[in-house]
């Protein structure tokens, strides 16, 4: 295994409200599970995944673009994991377009 | 987005003497109430309100912070409030400690672009130990305006 191992993605934030608290929970409580770091960048400004504070700082509203970077031993599963999350919307139901309307 | 602007002045606690959760929030919402920040109709509908998110998974994010919160259909604004406590209040923390600096948000509820702002706003200001460490000392509500007010202003 490459103690250097790094991975990335693009993932599209698409709960109705954005990242708020507790999906931002449970971002941190993921990607704590890991020994991996976690970057997460929105635009040109980068955070640590693994910090509910730095999470909250970005803001990160529908529609959003997000790119997740995962570093260390076990970064691929990391990121496989936060990834996860993203596309089974943090558990929360999607939107319908009726919805999203209002 | 300013914290002196969403920042209901009289409603700031200084020296809460909440030990739980329950008591903590109770508190401040009342003060925001006796205030004026919320309709004091309202007072108890929100309090459950905030009650019932804390079930969904604490607020308590870590350092000794925690930012409980509510959309309410009566906000026809985002407020909030400031508790400081001295001797710290028990919140089932993401890391365990107890909270000495709280946060709570109400916002309305068609304006959830408002509620990540503020988020963003109070996170940002968190992250400055000098900040956090200004407020828990702040014997007077006073004081924490200055604070809030030289944060707004990057002056710390």
């Amino acid at each position: 295994m490459n103690p250097q191992s790094s991975h990335a993605c693009e993932v599209v934030v698409m709960l109705e409200h954005g990242l708020h608290l507790s999906p931002a929970a449970q971002i941190v409580k993921t990607a704590q599970g890991f020994r991996a770091s976690l970057i997460i960048q929105k635009g040109d400004r980068k955070i640590d995944g693994k910090s509910m504070l730095d999470l909250m700082t970005l803001a990160a509203e529908r529609g959003c673009r997000l790119r997740l970077e995962a570093e260390g031993e076990d970064a691929e599963q990391a990121l496989k994991a936060v990834v996860a999350l993203f596309e089974s919307n943090f558990g929360l139901v999607l939107p319908s377009n009726s919805q999203a309307s209002g | 987005m300013k914290l002196s602007e969403f920042v209901v002045r009289d409603s700031i606690l200084t020296d809460l003497q909440a030990q739980t959760k329950d008591e903590a929030i109770r508190a401040m919402v009342e003060s925001l109430a006796r205030s004026g920040g919320i309709q004091e109709s309202e007072r108890e509908g929100i309090i459950a309100a905030i009650l019932k998110r804390e079930e969904l998974g604490s607020t308590g994010i870590g350092r000794g912070v925690a930012v409980p919160h509510t959309k309410h259909p009566s906000a026809d604004r985002l407020v909030a409030t400031i508790a400081i406590s001295k001797g710290g209040v028990e919140f089932a923390s993401l890391d365990g400690e107890a909270v000495h600096i709280l946060f709570l948000l109400v916002s309305p509820h068609e304006r959830p672009g408002d509620h990540l702002r503020a988020l963003e706003n109070i996170s940002r200001h968190l992250r400055n130990d000098n900040f956090c460490s200004f407020l828990r000392q702040a014997k007077s509500a006073e004081s924490v305006l200055d604070l809030l007010e030289e944060a707004d202003s990057n002056q710390l």
